[in-house]
């Protein structure tokens, strides 16, 4: 019902593209995040709360459509709904169903509740199309709380040297997450751009948020002792500069090894992913019942590899799918 | 082990000195006596005898998982360290236990004579116990080598802050032979004070490369210059009538060079030299091969000794008399060694030569002849200063010559370790022999953590197996291999061994049809065939 090509994934009994990589006429989104959310298709359909985050990622006049979780539309007699996924706001796995045949894509997707994203439903399915960024069993997260306790310490840390707390988290949902369960430890967040932007989007469009500050050249520098501040991880060092004294957090799950998190030259590491782990991957893939698998981005080989010998027919599919993270290990 | 686990983990992830050295003052200052010593011990190198190996802890931690055996090898290769493996592979501990580091380091000692089952019911009871970071730093313990960056300077630096000791005397009174079951630290700043230890030797005085023109070390008459060796640097002691010979990296090796062995009746007492240790014949040092042959051997032939003869090549000496004479500038204690090689006169022991030059550009003409001297460049050396302790600018210098260098292509690619974790960052070069591509080198390093990136990334999508530690490349990339020394060699396929090769450049603007030949290796190596 799916094929793979050099677009993207395919039904053409429907016509049409989920996460296309390239232009095409009708594109069926997963998420936001911008190896997902391609620039150029004609129309777009995606979840409701993922409407606004295109529209700033790809310009305000895209033509998109938003419908709800498990609500229904026909594309030429193929049934497409979208399932929440977990991974961050608006983020759906798409059942496809025709002449009662069902195909799942999971896009990204986490099994814990963020209490940000719809949580991750098993979406019962023939075939199922997962990602595997974290498909080995070195990657086990710890319990949100857990994590949450850990970087709510090292900013306690910090603070008793007056030192500012710097996070790097993916703009869009790492960002979020990371405000919402750490808003008791401050009035506001001062933010970088991108943040502020992604925020003003969401906050537009009736989520409650914590208050945040965006950073900008005029903000004094009295406001950076002890403050808790949020960047993505494309930003520069020479633009933390000026929060001197500060220490440099990262939150991603690829700080689980240690030489990762050496290389990225910070002061500390918590791998808090909004993809799944080890375990996350192999329940969802058991829960949606599949007799066939395919394993997209990330160790897709390895992962494959295993679910065949564990009796479940899989296969390695290659797409374009977290490239952009290649030259930038935070993003996950 | 939640103390020391906490400052492994706290070192390894500060990119700065001083959290590092408040980081190890605190620990001293806290921690139990006897872990102290062990992290003394483990820090300065001083690794315990290893009672498991790491196809016991790969398979228990197999059987503890239930992983299949390739899955448990992918992921090692991801992580690029077997002990941080297991810790990340192994379940949640189940029987949490609270034991000081001398406790595990002493029942791991404890093995070493134990049975399998023993010890696999030990370690695996360890795991069960232990959480992620402290798991981590018990397999460390046992696989060895915490290469986490603390460095013999920064625990001199630490322990002499904490015990109020000048840096340079403490470095002395640690070095040599000590057990840290037997010993606190106290005990042993104390013991060292009262020079009980016959065998210890002195901290060595290390040079930086010069990396300006020579003019500007001032006037040429206030340095003495020697040829720089490529052998191993070490110390001959010779105290109460015994011999004791010492490498830079704090290892009593007497027992390999029995060559040396005339010296402990030879040498005065209270004599201690440094010098270099070469593989030695007619006059003239051999390559640094011939040494190669004798390093990691436990027992040395006959036929080693007459391929591979040892000399000592003396260039200072420190401790004259048996008083310490390192503060006595170069100038007296060369005269001093002089005196000393003469009157000893024995072929095993010879002075490393001056070379003698009365302007800098003559001098620089001379270094360029290295090679025929089997030597790597030029030493300049202060003639007013003292011996100083560690790696310090100023009085030494190393005028390296300029390496050798070939174009080469890439042909595999392994992942690489520590901070270069999954990374592919250890490739294997070839040159071309007619149609064929010839592989000839190893190199690791000299690459900027960039173009690691890029490179890691056109492997990652260039490679032709999904599967294993080595990825097979299409033979596209060109960089250009540095390298010291060549040498003829049966134990590889292109017949040549270089010396420290490594990546000098990515020359992304030549073509694979533009690298060197065997032949012109072939021709190198006929060139400076010793």
């Amino acid at each position: 019902m799916i094929t793979f090509t050099n677009s993207g994934l395919y039904c053409a009994a429907g016509d049409f593209y989920i996460d296309p990589w390239k232009p095409v006429t009708r594109a069926v989104i997963t998420h936001a995040h911008s190896d997902h959310a391609r620039f150029g298709s004609r129309y777009y359909l995606c979840e409701h709360a993922t409407v606004p985050l295109l529209k700033i990622r790809l310009g305000q006049d895209i033509n998109v459509q938003g419908i709800s979780y498990y609500e229904s539309i026909y594309f030429n007699g193929v049934k497409v709904s979208l399932h929440p996924a977990g991974h961050i706001i608006g983020s759906a796995q798409i059942r496809i169903e025709k002449d009662g045949e069902v195909w799942v894509v999971s896009g990204d997707y986490k099994l814990e509740n963020d209490g940000l994203s719809a949580p991750f439903e098993p979406v019962k399915c023939h075939t199922f199309i997962t990602e595997s960024t974290f498909g080995l069993p070195i990657y086990r997260w710890a319990p949100q709380d857990q994590l949450f306790a850990g970087i709510g310490q090292w900013i306690d840390d910090n603070r008793q040297l007056a030192k500012a707390s710097v996070l790097l988290a993916y703009s869009l949902g790492k960002a979020q997450r990371v405000m919402q369960h750490l808003q008791h430890k401050t009035e506001k967040f001062l933010v970088h751009g991108a943040i502020a932007n992604t925020q003003e989007a969401l906050v537009q469009s009736g989520w409650k948020l914590p208050p945040i500050e965006h950073i900008t050249p005029e903000t004094p520098k009295s406001a950076f002792p002890n403050s808790i501040i949020i960047a993505p991880p494309s930003a520069d060092v020479s633009w933390m500069k000026k929060f001197s004294p500060y220490a440099l957090g990262i939150c991603s799950g690829w700080m689980t090894v240690r030489g990762n998190m050496r290389r990225q030259n910070a002061d500390a590491g918590f791998a808090l992913s909004d993809h799944a782990d080890w375990p996350g991957l192999l329940s969802a893939v058991k829960a949606t019942g599949a007799q066939k698998v395919y394993v997209t981005h990330g160790f897709s080989s390895v992962f494959a590899r295993y679910l065949n010998e564990q009796g479940i027919p899989a296969e390695e599919v290659v797409t374009a799918y977290g490239e952009e993270e290649n030259g930038n290990i935070v993003n996950n | 082990m939640q103390q020391f686990a906490k400052l492994v983990q706290v070192i390894s992830n500060s990119t700065k000195t001083n959290e590092k050295l408040s980081a190890l003052s605190e620990y001293f200052a806290t921690a139990p006596a006897r872990d102290k010593t062990w992290v003394l011990a483990l820090f300065t190198g001083r690794r315990p005898k290893r009672t498991v190996n790491t196809t016991q802890l790969k398979n228990w931690c197999i059987q503890e998982t239930g992983l299949p055996e390739w899955l448990f090898d992918e992921s090692y290769h991801t992580v690029g360290d077997l002990g941080e493996t297991i810790a990340l592979l192994l379940p949640p501990p189940t029987d949490r236990k609270a034991a000081p580091l001398h406790y595990w380091m002493e029942q791991l000692l404890q093995l070493d004579k134990a049975d399998e089952t023993t010890k696999e019911k030990f370690i695996k009871s360890a795991w069960s116990s232990l959480d992620e970071s402290e798991r981590f730093v018990f397999n460390k313990l046992i696989t060895g080598g915490f290469r986490i960056g603390v460095s013999q300077k920064m625990m001199v630096n630490a322990l002499a802050k904490t015990w109020d000791i000048p840096p340079a005397t403490l470095s002395h009174m640690i070095i040599g032979n000590w057990d840290p079951r037997e010993a606190t630290i106290e005990d042993l700043l104390h013991l060292h004070t009262t020079g009980a230890d016959a065998s210890r030797p002195y901290p060595f005085y290390l040079a930086y490369p010069l990396e300006t023109p020579p003019e500007e070390l001032g006037p040429p008459e206030e340095w003495q210059a020697e040829w720089k060796w490529d052998g191993i640097r070490g110390q001959i002691i010779k105290r109460e009538g015994q011999l004791f010979v010492w490498s830079r990296g704090e290892e009593l090796i007497t027992e390999k060079f029995p060559e040396y062995q005339p010296l402990a009746t030879a040498l005065p007492d209270g004599v201690v030299l440094d010098g270099e240790i070469l593989t030695y014949s007619n006059n003239t040092p051999l390559p640094f091969q011939t040494l190669q042959t004798r390093i990691g051997r436990k027992t040395i032939t006959r036929k080693q000794l007459q391929e591979a003869p040892v000399a000592f090549l003396a260039y200072d000496l420190l401790e004259w008399e048996a008083a310490d004479i390192r503060d006595y500038p170069l100038s007296q204690r060369r005269a001093l060694l002089e005196a000393l090689v003469q009157q000893v006169r024995q072929p095993m022991l010879q002075l490393s030569p001056v070379i003698s030059f009365t302007e800098w550009p003559q001098l620089a003409a001379l270094r360029e002849e290295a090679r025929a001297h089997v030597s790597e460049g030029v030493m300049l050396k202060k003639l007013s200063a003292p011996y100083q302790v560690g790696r310090k600018r100023g009085d030494w210098w190393k005028w390296k010559i300029d390496p050798f260098t070939v174009d080469a292509v890439m042909l595999y690619a392994q992942k690489g370790h520590g901070r270069r974790s999954n990374l592919y960052t250890d490739y294997t070069f070839a040159v071309r022999d007619g149609d064929n591509l010839v592989p000839f080198a190893k190199a690791y390093s000299g690459l900027t953590d960039k173009e690691i990136a890029e490179v890691d990334s056109w492997i990652k999508r260039h490679s032709l197996e999904k599967f294993g530690p080595v990825r097979t490349v299409e033979p596209v990339q060109v960089f250009e291999i540095a390298f010291e020394g060549i040498a003829a060699s049966n134990r590889h396929k292109s017949g040549i061994a270089l010396r420290f090769p490594r990546i000098a450049r990515w020359r992304k603007d030549k073509p694979v049809s533009e690298i060197n030949t065997l032949d012109d290796l072939k021709r190198l190596l006929e060139m400076h065939r010793g």
